[in-house]
């Protein structure tokens, strides 16, 4: 069966609001356990927001702020990754460039 | 205003500089009320640290598949519904 | 791959992206300043991987014998959970919705990946997808297809994108053949992507009684 070829109204789009986004692409089922840093990540957000450093609409938000190429390529939690130190470093919790930093070897 | 279920209703189709939950292949839509659901806080300022006040109702719209995509493969009934914010929403005939 | 001493914390090894050593750093860094506490961590990461598709099933499979509760499930799917003793999440409205011989539901979220994690488990990769967030809303019948559902030809298809506050569940048919099963037998012919509204239930031969 041919997927639909489907055209897109004509108001703009951010990256990440793909409803009807032009592709053939099947559908690749396989799935993966989250590994142990995809669970850190997730409960991190969750303990952030429990503080109130974070809610899920400033997690959608950073996600969505991420630069289109970046996006596409990025797996699930880096996008959350990103997001969350997005957020933190807004909130001045983080320092420009301080995680790279302790990073660095 | 509020909406009824059985109403017809238009998305806006204004562009939106940041943060929103209204997707695009629906701006501009007219679809139908199915469901009255609460009050929310607005996801369009509380992702940017604010409140998100005063809470903004949110309705469950059903519309035609075959009134949103041209080339649509599949039956005539079929339809979508998507939760939309009532600051979204537009009485339609 | 290197052994490694479970008492230690995990060590970054080759295979894993740049993003796993920086998500440790930053726990560590957030919890040396106090910001967060580890205990609080630990307790998010043991709430998910205690999820799974079960208490959905439940949900499902109590719907099945019981007309009344089937009511109170399809009125309030939240309050439905609660009332089994099962966590329905954080998101203040978990909608069901029933399919039929006349409707199939199938859900998406195709602005993120909102999902009844409680309920389900963590999403499948899939549902995250870029091609499924596309297509499930503009060829749903496509990705039936391609997950091996076909819909009889009087079936009216109801796609539901999660885009806010409000998570669905879908109430899938209730197998034939399936009349002499228990409960407990039932709930484990209820498969997640059942819920999700991309497969049927499995068919009673598979229940080993």
């Amino acid at each position: 069966m041919q997927p639909a070829r489907v055209t897109i109204a004509p108001v703009e789009r951010a990256v990440h609001d793909r409803g009807g986004w032009p592709t053939e692409a099947p559908i690749d089922r396989s799935e993966h356990e989250l590994a142990d840093w995809e669970l850190l990540t997730d409960a991190l957000a969750g303990a952030l927001t429990r503080r109130g450093l974070l809610n899920v609409d400033q997690l959608r938000r950073g996600i969505e702020s991420m630069a289109p190429d970046e996006y596409e390529r990025a797996s699930y939690y880096e996008r959350w990754l990103f997001s969350i130190e997005t957020a933190l470093t807004e909130q001045g919790v983080l320092a420009a460039g301080e995680l790279d930093a302790r990073l660095a070897p | 205003m509020t909406y009824r279920p059985g109403q017809r209703v238009r998305v806006a189709a204004r562009a939106h500089e940041g943060h929103h939950r209204t997707p695009g292949y629906l701006k501009g839509r007219t679809g139908t009320v199915e469901r009255v659901h609460a009050a929310f806080r607005n996801p369009e300022t509380r992702a940017y640290g604010a409140e998100g006040l005063p809470e903004q109702r949110l309705y469950l719209v059903g519309f035609a598949q075959r009134d949103l995509w041209p080339d649509y493969r599949g039956h005539a009934d079929d339809r979508i519904y998507a939760d939309v914010f009532e600051h979204w929403l537009e009485e339609a005939e | 791959m290197s052994e490694h001493d479970h008492d230690h914390a995990p060590i970054t090894n080759g295979d894993e992206p740049a993003a796993a050593a920086r998500v440790r750093a930053l726990e560590a860094l957030l919890v040396e300043r106090g910001v967060i506490a580890r205990e609080d961590v630990r307790q998010g990461i043991d709430w998910l991987v205690s999820r799974s598709p079960a208490d959905g099933a439940r949900l499902v499979a109590r719907a099945w014998v019981d007309p009344a509760f089937r009511q109170r499930l399809l009125a309030d799917a939240r309050a439905a959970a609660l009332e089994l003793g099962l966590d329905p999440g954080p998101s203040p409205v978990v909608v069901a919705v029933e399919n039929t011989e006349a409707v199939h539901h199938m859900v998406v979220c195709t602005l993120c990946s909102c999902y009844p994690r409680a309920l389900l488990g963590p999403p499948p990769d899939w549902y995250k997808s870029l091609a499924y967030r596309s297509r499930a809303v503009s060829d749903p019948r496509g990705v039936l297809g391609e997950f091996g559902v076909v819909l009889d030809d009087d079936v009216e298809l109801r796609v539901l994108d999660s885009t806010a506050d409000i998570r669905y569940l879908v109430v899938p048919r209730r197998p034939p053949g399936s009349e002499a099963l228990s409960e407990d037998e039932l709930a484990t012919l209820v498969t997640r992507d059942a819920m999700i509204g991309v497969a049927q239930p499995a068919a009673p031969a598979a229940v080993e009684s």
